[in-house]
């Protein structure tokens, strides 16, 4: 893994960074995220290609942006967050390095958002295998059945909002579920509130979600809540044109509009 | 016994599917007293969370309706809300509300006729689906525990 790290060290040893956001071995198998500061610290980072955390989620930190010039090691969905955060002002073009590791000798540093935009054009963007499968298998059922299949799962959730806190997309400074005047979301973990929370936060997503999987990787009882975006992803592809995280300089789906957009159900 | 009288939350615009309701009532055109109109300035007002409330509270069918495209007084706040509408529905389909309890509509200032037809089939539709028990056992939950807490 001489590669990733020799790219750490030399971005740390030139001063072209302050911090690099990476990700070291944890317990077990795991791996988790470490931030380095020091170039003799970079020998840490590993190359692990089932790195699942998305470390887009700390870029808006307050302790990060403080940090100064900051680089961190991108899967191709942190890459698309961070267009995805740029195209809706959170970060600037050239204030980042993404450091992207196919396997531990081929490492592609990214500077500026065109050089990712480029890369995104080739890379695999879709669903995995068994998400496609899930997902195939509610569509195939009846709406009574999807009710039950929600409800049941939902009934597992307890309103940790570790989702929230996964999702690189989620940092208003102040969320539609904290707020009580009026009080959309109910906060106690029963089922309305719950299913409010869980559409709510479909909805709030919905054409910025950028399917890293997050939210359900973060989830402690499993709820697959990311099929939630997942499903309208085809929607708005065909229907307005747009997939999350592809441009920098995207406009958000749901607030632009086109005269003709298509739809069926309008009486 | 009884025979179901659905509860049926109207939210329209002010501006053409308010004045189509109120045409109504000028020309005198009889529709159903099952639907409970709320009035907002726009479509684009309507934000989903307020259909969501409008279940929880124990309606069995909504009705969403507005200006017709390129007649919104705000030139675009129908356009908004039609995408918005497009994914919401999608939305809920997946996660397992009928969908057919939402009526999207447009009706203009002139639509009187239009407006008691959009009234009389949804309430003609939800009185043939039924009350809606699924997402009322949801709610009936939450009352319980807001009453244990208010105790």
């Amino acid at each position: 893994m001489s590669n990733l790290i020799e790219t750490a060290e030399e971005l740390l040893q030139k001063n072209k960074v302050n911090l690099i956001i990476g990700y070291e071995k944890g317990t077990g198998s795991k791996t988790r995220p470490v931030f380095i500061r020091k170039a003799e610290d970079a020998k840490k980072l590993v190359f692990d290609n089932n790195q699942k955390q998305n470390l887009v989620v700390y870029l808006l930190r307050s302790e990060v942006k403080k940090a100064g010039k900051t680089a961190f090691v991108a899967t191709v969905p942190a890459l698309r967050s961070m267009l995805q955060l740029a195209s809706e002002c959170q970060i600037k073009d050239k204030e980042l390095i993404a450091i992207h590791a196919r396997d531990n000798q081929d490492v592609i540093v990214f500077e500026d958002f065109k050089s990712i935009e480029e890369f995104l054009t080739t890379a695999d963007t879709g669903f995995t295998a068994v998400e496609s499968e899930l997902l195939a298998k509610l569509m195939a059922m009846t709406v009574s059945e999807r009710f039950d299949f929600w409800t049941s799962e939902f009934e597992k959730c307890i309103k940790c909002y570790a989702c929230r806190a996964a999702c690189p997309m989620c940092y208003c400074g102040r969320c539609t579920t904290e707020c009580n005047q009026p009080q959309w979301v109910a906060p106690a973990s029963h089922p309305l509130g719950v299913f409010e929370w869980h559409l709510m936060r479909a909805m709030h997503l919905t054409g910025r979600c950028v399917n890293c999987s997050e939210c359900a990787t973060a989830c402690p009882v499993d709820i697959p809540l990311n099929l939630l975006t997942y499903s309208l992803m085809e929607t708005l592809e065909t229907g307005f044109g747009a997939k999350a995280g592809m441009k920098a300089d995207a406009k958000y789906a749901l607030s632009v509009y086109k005269p003709d957009d298509k739809e069926s159900f309008i009486q | 016994m009884q025979e179901f009288e659905p509860k049926i939350v109207a939210f329209v615009c002010n501006w053409c599917t308010y004045a189509g309701a109120d045409l109504t009532g000028t020309s005198r055109i009889k529709y159903s007293s099952d639907v409970k109109i709320i009035r907002f300035p726009c479509t684009g007002r309507i934000d989903f969370m307020l259909l969501m409330k409008a279940f929880a509270n124990g309606a069995d069918g909504i009705i969403v309706s507005g200006c017709h495209p390129n007649d919104c007084h705000y030139t675009s706040g129908n356009f908004h809300a039609r995408r918005r509408w497009i994914v919401f529905e999608k939305l809920i389909d997946f996660m397992g509300i009928d969908k057919r309890r939402i009526c999207f509509s447009w009706v203009s200032a002139a639509e009187g006729a239009k407006w008691a037809d959009i009234v009389n089939n949804t309430v003609a539709k939800i009185k043939e689906i039924g009350p809606y028990e699924d997402y009322k056992k949801l709610a009936s939950s939450f009352s319980e525990i807001s009453q244990e807490s208010h105790e």
